[in-house]
């Protein structure tokens, strides 16, 4: 019996290379403006749309390309390269997290408002789940819709919202029937320019300075029940339902850009010289790059692990929590280890690990904090 | 209209290309291969005259090479081309350009064709004359490094645009005729995921030298005219002088001497 050792065939390495031209040609040379900048335009959007790279997951009859997410990986491994981790954020919100639930949960009519000019990157969407008063523990959310007549009356808010102040529309995640627990949740869209709607300004972060991260109010909107996406008292599980995946693509993401880095230090570590040697060549060094190497490896084998079980359809919450907790350590102590060996220069935003460890520092906290995962693996495993 | 491209694969310029020890060529292990990038405008052009010639117009793409030669075929299938003619023969190895077009014109004139786009040189060799020959020996006219095309809508005739020193010069030509096509005529497109995805069932005929009826003696390398006799490295960049500590007028005077009698520049 001969095992198959690449999960990517000779068809992802063709999308890969197209990826990867897009990229580089087109986000990367901006990241360095659109970072200090802290925006980048809305044209963006409608250039990776046109591009059809919004429509990896969407099927075709909504003008997308009915990949799936071996595709969608090889996306999201060759966006490391786009320099900029606000930048990946806000494009891959909409189109990797948004765009496949519109697909599966919105209804005909629905797809054809936001999916359809949402694949062409026309409208931009954002996912409203963490509020100020709770991130991990969205049971206990304040968002609250009252039903009054045709529509639903919206009120509450909604925190760190990727995409938030441009987006056409946010899937907010409230209570409607709040008696009724895990079943009193539902999802509404609510527009941009909807009444009693801010969409509030741009928050100062650590990184993704290039995102926009906005705190949206609800002051009695007035939100109508064509907007409720998916059943009502479903919103709950329904947010849940794609945790998997989304976990997976932040340890996907996180990995690539990992080795990205390690590729640059690597270089780094070979010329820059101090006491007559590459610095490489010092053992302590040389170990440092091992560590991080195996380290890398062995979070890209556990993440394409998780890939191949959900690709098969196979339950795998447990692995994929490892795979995120694991990875985004990982990537974590590469991006602390890597600025150590730039020296002083590490500290300069010249050098772009600065960057890195920036942006890389969101990742064991959205998405589900590491503590979180360990909470559900701590559950999985019967403790 | 039966628009064809002739597409070479060659190494990405961002390879490092090492020549073997013995200087008999490249070292091939980890190369990296890709359309050649004057190839992506042709393709491209072709796609553009295809949506506009609409009716049952296709776009046939003709490559020769090894086996490998096929990754490239499948990116130009992606980007919309329908069908390709894959010429793979060992003999064509370290065969010359005109060994090289007397193949790719056969298959061409075996397929059939209203209009052909070319590279206007394959960014591997630069030798620019594979388009050429090929358009000779079909005997079809050829305007090479094009930057405009456009075509009347009886699709009798072309009228492309060449940048020359200081100016454009524009021709007009009937048709069939083969264009090389220059860096600006157009922005290739990406291959888009479905198209990718359907590229895979596009047919990719394969024909060896025999197959097109050609003796591979005289097309293959053991006919050709032209022999490349040896591969040399670049030389190792040498470390640079720098003139230290001394005024302006002296450091000058220096640096003349030394471009004159160490570097032979002057
Ligand atoms: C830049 C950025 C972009 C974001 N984008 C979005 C977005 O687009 N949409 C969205 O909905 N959200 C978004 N978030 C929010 C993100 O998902 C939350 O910040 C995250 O889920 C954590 O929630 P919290 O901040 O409320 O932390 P809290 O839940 O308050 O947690 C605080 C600390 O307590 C720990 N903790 C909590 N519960 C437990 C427990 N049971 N056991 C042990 N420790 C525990 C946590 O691990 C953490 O360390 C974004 C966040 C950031 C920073």
């Amino acid at each position: 019996m001969t095992i198959p050792i690449e999960m990517f065939n000779e068809e992802h390495e063709l999308f890969r290379a197209q990826c990867r031209r897009f990229i580089e040609s087109e986000l990367a040379p901006n990241a360095d403006a659109w970072e200090t900048a802290k925006d980048f335009p809305d044209e963006v959007f409608r250039k990776v749309g046109a591009a059809g790279f919004f429509g990896i997951r969407v099927p075709e009859q909504y003008g997308g390309a009915g990949g799936d997410h071996l595709m969608a990986s090889v996306w999201i491994e060759e966006c490391s390269r786009a320099g900029s981790g606000g930048v990946v954020a806000g494009i891959n919100m909409h189109g990797l997290i948004i765009l496949p639930a519109l697909a599966q949960l919105a209804n005909e009519e629905q797809k054809q408002r936001f999916l359809v000019p949402g694949v062409r990157g026309e409208k931009i969407g954002a996912l409203g789940l963490t509020e100020p008063g709770v991130g991990s523990d969205l049971f206990n959310c304040a968002s609250i819709a009252k039903r009054d007549g045709d529509d639903w009356v919206l009120n509450g808010a909604k925190m760190f919202i990727t995409n938030g102040c441009r987006a056409d529309f946010v899937l907010v995640l409230c209570k409607t029937r709040p008696e009724d627990g895990h079943g009193g949740f539902s999802t509404l869209i609510v527009e941009k320019g909807m009444k009693g709607f801010d969409q509030g300004k741009r928050l100062e972060k650590l990184g993704w300075h290039a995102s926009d991260t906005a705190e949206l109010v609800f002051d009695n909107v007035r939100v109508p029940s064509a907007n409720l996406m998916g059943q009502e008292g479903q919103g709950f599980y329904n947010a849940m339902a794609n945790l998997e995946w989304e976990r997976l693509m932040m340890a996907l993401g996180s990995i690539a850009a990992s080795q990205l880095v390690w590729d640059r230090t690597m270089e780094y570590v070979q010329t820059r010289q101090a006491f007559g040697r590459p610095i490489g060549r010092f053992q302590v060094n040389r170990h440092k790059m091992v560590d991080m190497a195996t380290g890398i490896e062995a979070a890209r084998q556990l993440n394409y692990h998780c890939l191949r079980l959900l690709l098969a359809g196979r339950p795998c919450l447990k692995e994929v929590s490892m795979a995120k907790i694991f990875a985004c350590e990982v990537t974590d102590s590469v991006a602390t280890t890597c600025l150590q060996l730039h020296g002083g220069y590490g500290y300069m935003k010249e050098y772009k690990v600065e960057r890195f460890f920036r942006d890389a520092r969101l990742n064991t906290i959205g998405g589900g904090t590491t503590e979180i995962m360990k909470e559900i693996i701590g559950k999985l495993i019967g403790l | 209209m039966k628009i064809i491209v002739i597409l070479k694969q060659v190494p990405d310029s961002e390879t490092k290309i090492k020549v073997k020890g013995d200087g008999s060529g490249i070292e091939t292990d980890g190369i990296k291969y890709v359309i050649s990038p004057y190839d992506e405008y042709a393709v491209e052009e072709a796609l553009k005259l295809k949506e506009k010639a609409g009716g049952d117009s296709t776009v046939t793409v003709v490559s020769a090479g090894p086996d490998r030669t096929v990754e490239s075929i499948r990116t130009a299938l992606a980007m919309g081309a329908d069908a390709a003619v894959h010429v793979n023969d060992p003999a064509l190895e370290g065969a010359d350009s005109l060994g090289v077009a007397r193949a790719l014109a056969k298959a061409i004139q075996d397929n059939g064709f209203d209009i052909i786009f070319a590279g206007k040189q394959g960014i591997d060799q630069d030798n620019s004359q594979v388009p050429s020959a090929v358009a000779e020996l079909l005997d079809i006219p050829q305007v090479n490094i094009i930057a405009k095309f456009e075509i009347t809508e009886d699709k009798s005739k072309a009228t492309v645009s060449r940048r020359i020193e200081g100016g454009e010069e524009t021709i007009e030509t009937s048709l069939p005729a083969l264009f090389g096509c220059e860096k600006g005529l157009n922005e290739p497109r990406y291959a888009s995921l479905p198209g990718i995805m359907k590229a895979k069932k596009k047919p990719v005929k394969t024909v060896d030298l025999a197959g097109l009826g050609l003796d591979a003696g005289e097309v293959g390398a053991a006919g050709s005219h032209v022999k490349i006799l040896k591969w040399i490295p670049l030389p190792e960049r040498q470390a640079g002088k720098i003139l230290q500590g001394m005024e302006t007028a002296e450091a000058s005077k220096e640096l003349v001497r030394l471009l004159r009698e160490e570097a032979k520049v002057i």
